[in-house]
C-alpha cells in the first residue's frame, strides 16, 4: 500500500507535512534533513526539487531553490541521494517541483525513479489537472505514485470536485491565492481564509479523501487553525526560514557528517515541537 | 481577424506547442479570459473602439515607407513598416490598447505588466493613464539601468515600476514577478502580457491584436504596387509579437517568405546569446510549451542580448510551430550586426531604429533574394530609448 494512504488510515488529525528544498543549504543535506524530520515526528515530507523560475514561490523558497541550483542539485543527484536511504527511511515522501524539470527528465523515467527511490507522491503545481489527466494519469496510477492536486479558494465548486476526483492520497488545500510564504498574521487574516469555502467543502465532499492545508502556515497557532479544518497542514517557507536561521552553510567550520546530522536533528526537533506546541 | 490553421486549437496548442501550464491559483483568471476574449475582441463595439484608438490616439495606419537609398544599396525594393511612428514609439501599443479595452470589459481595476526594453511598460502605463487605471510594471533591475528614459516615462505616466532583482534581472525575471503578482491578486487584476507568450489564450490574443500590422501592409502594398502581398516579410523576434503581427495576414500565402531575426548576442556558439529557435529545446516556461534555452535538467539558461527587448530565453509557441512546420525561417543576428545595421539605416534613411528592430534590418545582407523582389521589414520601434547603448558603441568605434 502507498505510504500516504497508510498514514491517513492510521492518523486523521494534526498531520504535519514539512517541505524543504533539496540541496539547500548544502547539496548533501537532503538525507540528513529527511532523517531529522522523521525522527522529530513529522508525518510526511515534501522534497522540493529546484527550478530556475519558480513562479508559484515567494522570496524564501526562490532563494533556497537558487542556492540549491548553485550547489549543483539536479534530479540525477537527488534520486541518487534518495535511493541510498530507501531502506532506512520509512516516512512517506512526496516530490514537489515544476513541470519543466520533470518534462526534460521524461515523465515516465521520472516516475520509474520515484518508484525505485521510495517516493510515494508527486506535486507539480504548474501541471494542471486537465493536462495531467490527458497525458500522464495512466503512467502515475499504474506505477502507484500518487499525483496530488491543489484547490484554491477561488476554485469553483464544480472544478474542485473534478480536481478532487483526480487527486490521489490527499487534496492540497490552499489558504488563499498566493505565492508561497505569505504569512498570515493571527487575528487579521486568520481564521478567515481557513474557513472552508464552498469550493473547499465540495472538494472534500466525497468524505474519503483526506485534505491538508498549505501556504502561509508557519507556527503553532496557524497550524492548529488549519488542523481544525482539515486533516493537517503543510509547512514550507516556515521550515526553510528556520533552516536558514539555524544551520550555517558549511563554510569554514567543516563539520563531520555526524555532527551536522546532530545539528540538523536538534533543529528539526525544535521546529516540530514549536509547531505541535 | 480570420481563422486559419495558424490559430490554436481549443486547448491553445499550435501543433505540439502552446497550452496553459498554470498553477491552480491562476486558473480562474485564465479561464475567464479564455472564455471571453474571442467574443469580446470580435464584437463590433470592441472593434470600433479599438480601431478608433489605433487611428486617433496611436496614429495608425503607420506608413509603409519605401526606403530608396537602402533599396539602392541592396539592389532590391525595401519597404519599412513604420511601427516606430506609433504613439510611444513601438508596435507594443497595438496590443496594450486592445488588452486595456478587454480588461475594462472584464471589469478589472488594476493592471500589471512585465517589460524588457520598457516599450511595453510605457505602452501599458500610457493606456492606463488614458483609462485611469492603476498600473504596476515589473522590470528587471538591469533593464531599469539600460533603458532609463523609459523608466522615467512610466513613472511620469503614473505607473509604479518595480525593479526585479532575481535571476539575470531581465525580461524573464520580470515576467516571473508579474505572474507572482497575478497569483497574489486573483480578483481585481488584469495582466497585460507584452508579447505572444504566456499561457493560452495570450499568444492568440496578442497575435490577433498585432495582426493590424500585416492587414495594413496588405492594403498599402496593394495601393502601391498593385499586389496585396510582398515576397518577404522580416521582423525581429523577442517573444515574437511584432513578427506575429507582421506575418499574420500572410501565413496562409506560401508566396510570402517569412523571416524572423533572433538575438544571437555575441554569437550562437557562445554562452552569451538569446537565439531561442536556433538553440532551444522544447520546454515549459511562463505557462506555455515552446522552444526554450535550457540545460539538460530543464533549468533555464540566462540569455544575453545587447537589446533588452530580445533578451529572453523563450519564444511564443506560434513561432516554435512555424519553425517546426517550415513555414518561417529564423536567423540569428549578433549584437555587432545589429549595431551596424542600425548605423546603416540611420545614415542612409535618417531613421534611428530601436536596437530590437535593428536585428531585423541586419537580415538584409544575409538573404539571397531575386532582383526586383519586394521586401517588407517591420521597423518595430524607434531608437530613442537606446541612445545610451548607441553612444557607447560609437565612442568605442571612434577609438
Ligand atoms: C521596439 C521593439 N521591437 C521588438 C521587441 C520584441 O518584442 P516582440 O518580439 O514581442 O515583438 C520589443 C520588446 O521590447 C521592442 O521594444
Amino acid at each position: 500500500m502507498n505510504r500516504i494512504d497508510e498514514l491517513f488510515l492510521r492518523k486523521q488529525k494534526s498531520v504535519l507535512s514539512v517541505y524543504f528544498t533539496a540541496g539547500y543549504p548544502e547539496l548533501t543535506d537532503t538525507a540528513l534533513i529527511i532523517s531529522g524530520l522523521e525522527q522529530a515526528g513529522a508525518d510526511l515530507i515534501e522534497i522540493g526539487f529546484p527550478f530556475s523560475d519558480p513562479v508559484a514561490d515567494g522570496p524564501v523558497i526562490q532563494a533556497s531553490s537558487h542556492q540549491a541550483l548553485i550547489n549543483g542539485m539536479n534530479l540525477d543527484i537527488l534520486f541518487d541521494q534518495l535511493r541510498k536511504i530507501k531502506e532506512t527511511s520509512r516516512i512517506p515522501k512526496i516530490m514537489m517541483g515544476y513541470f519543466n524539470t520533470v518534462y526534460q527528465f521524461k515523465v515516465d523515467r521520472f516516475i520509474n525513479h520515484c518508484v525505485e527511490c521510495g517516493i510515494d507522491g508527486v506535486i507539480i503545481p504548474d501541471l494542471p489537472p486537465e493536462l495531467y489527466e490527458k497525458d500522464y494519469r495512466l503512467l502515475f496510477e499504474s506505477a502507484g505514485i500518487h499525483f496530488i492536486c491543489l484547490v484554491a479558494p477561488q476554485t469553483s465548486p464544480d472544478r474542485a470536485k473534478y480536481v478532487a476526483s483526480l487527486s490521489r492520497g490527499f487534496i492540497y488545500l490552499l489558504t488563499s491565492s498566493s505565492t508561497t510564504g505569505n504569512n498570515y498574521s493571527p487575528g487579521i487574516n486568520l481564521p478567515h481564509p481557513l474557513i472552508p469555502s464552498p469550493a473547499l467543502r465540495s472538494a472534500r465532499g466525497r468524505g474519503v479523501m483526506p485534505a491538508l492545508i498549505g501556504f502561509g502556515i508557519h507556527d503553532q497557532e496557524t497550524f492548529e487553525m488549519a488542523c481544525r479544518h482539515a486533516n493537517g497542514a503543510i509547512i514550507g517557507t516556515g521550515f526553510i526560514r528556520h533552516l536558514s536561521a539555524n544551520l550555517s552553510r558549511q563554510g569554514e567550520e567543516q563539520l563531520s557528517k555526524y555532527s551536522r546530522q546532530q545539528q540538523i536533528n536538534t533543529l528539526c526537533e525544535n521546529f516540530v515541537n514549536q509547531i505541535r506546541g | 481577424m480570420n481563422k486559419s490553421r495558424f490559430t490554436p486549437d481549443a486547448d491553445g496548442y499550435y501543433g505540439e506547442f502552446g497550452g496553459a501550464y498554470i498553477p491552480e491559483m491562476l486558473v480562474p483568471n485564465i479561464t475567464e479570459l479564455r472564455d471571453n476574449y474571442l467574443r469580446i475582441i470580435e464584437s463590433e463595439e470592441f472593434r470600433n473602439e479599438f480601431h478608433e484608438l489605433l487611428r486617433d490616439y496611436s496614429g495608425r495606419p503607420t506608413p509603409l515607407y519605401f526606403a530608396k537609398r537602402l533599396s539602392e544599396k541592396y539592389h532590391t525594393n525595401v519597404y519599412l513598416k513604420r511601427e516606430d511612428l506609433n504613439h510611444t514609439g513601438a508596435h507594443k501599443i497595438n496590443n496594450t490598447i486592445g488588452q486595456v479595452l478587454l480588461a475594462e470589459k472584464l471589469g478589472k481595476k488594476r493592471i500589471i505588466a512585465e517589460t524588457g526594453a520598457g516599450q511595453h511598460g510605457v505602452a501599458t502605463a500610457t493606456v492606463c493613464a488614458l483609462k485611469g487605471l492603476e498600473c504596476v510594471v515589473y522590470m528587471g533591475a538591469l533593464d531599469v539601468d539600460r533603458q532609463a528614459p523609459n523608466v522615467i516615462k512610466m513613472k511620469m505616466l503614473g505607473a509604479t515600476v518595480v525593479p526585479v532583482e532575481s535571476g539575470n534581472k531581465t525580461l524573464k525575471d520580470a515576467t516571473n514577478e508579474a505572474m507572482r503578482d497575478w497569483i497574489n491578486h486573483p480578483d481585481d487584476t488584469y495582466y497585460i502580457i507584452g508579447s505572444v507568450v504566456g499561457p493560452h489564450p495570450y499568444p492568440d490574443l496578442v497575435s490577433r491584436l498585432q495582426s493590424v500590422i500585416s492587414d495594413e501592409i496588405s492594403v498599402q502594398l496593394n495601393a502601391r504596387i498593385g499586389r496585396a502581398y510582398p515576397d518577404y516579410v522580416m521582423a525581429c523576434v523577442g517573444g515574437g509579437s511584432n513578427a506575429a503581427g507582421g506575418f499574420y495576414a500572410f501565413l496562409d500565402n506560401p508566396a510570402v517568405k517569412l523571416i524572423g531575426a533572433e538575438a544571437a548576442g555575441l554569437g550562437v556558439n557562445t554562452s552569451k546569446t538569446a537565439a531561442t529557435l536556433a538553440l532551444g529545446q522544447t520546454g515549459i516556461l511562463h505557462g506555455s510549451k515552446s522552444k526554450l534555452i535550457q540545460d539538460q535538467y530543464g533549468q533555464v539558461i540566462e540569455p544575453y542580448s545587447i537589446s533588452a527587448g530580445l533578451d529572453y530565453p523563450g519564444v511564443g509557441p506560434l513561432h516554435s510551430y512555424l519553425q517546426a512546420i517550415g513555414r518561417c525561417t529564423y536567423i540569428p543576428v549578433t549584437d555587432q550586426e545589429a549595431l551596424d545595421a542600425a548605423m546603416e539605416l540611420t545614415r542612409l534613411e535618417g531613421i534611428i531604429p530601436a536596437l530590437e528592430s535593428a536585428h531585423a534590418l541586419a537580415l538584409l545582407p544575409k538573404l539571397n533574394w531575386n532582383p526586383g523582389e519586394e521586401m517588407v521589414i517591420i521597423l518595430s520601434g524607434r531608437g530613442d530609448k537606446d541612445m545610451d547603448t548607441y553612444s557607447k558603441y560609437f565612442d568605442h568605434e571612434s577609438h
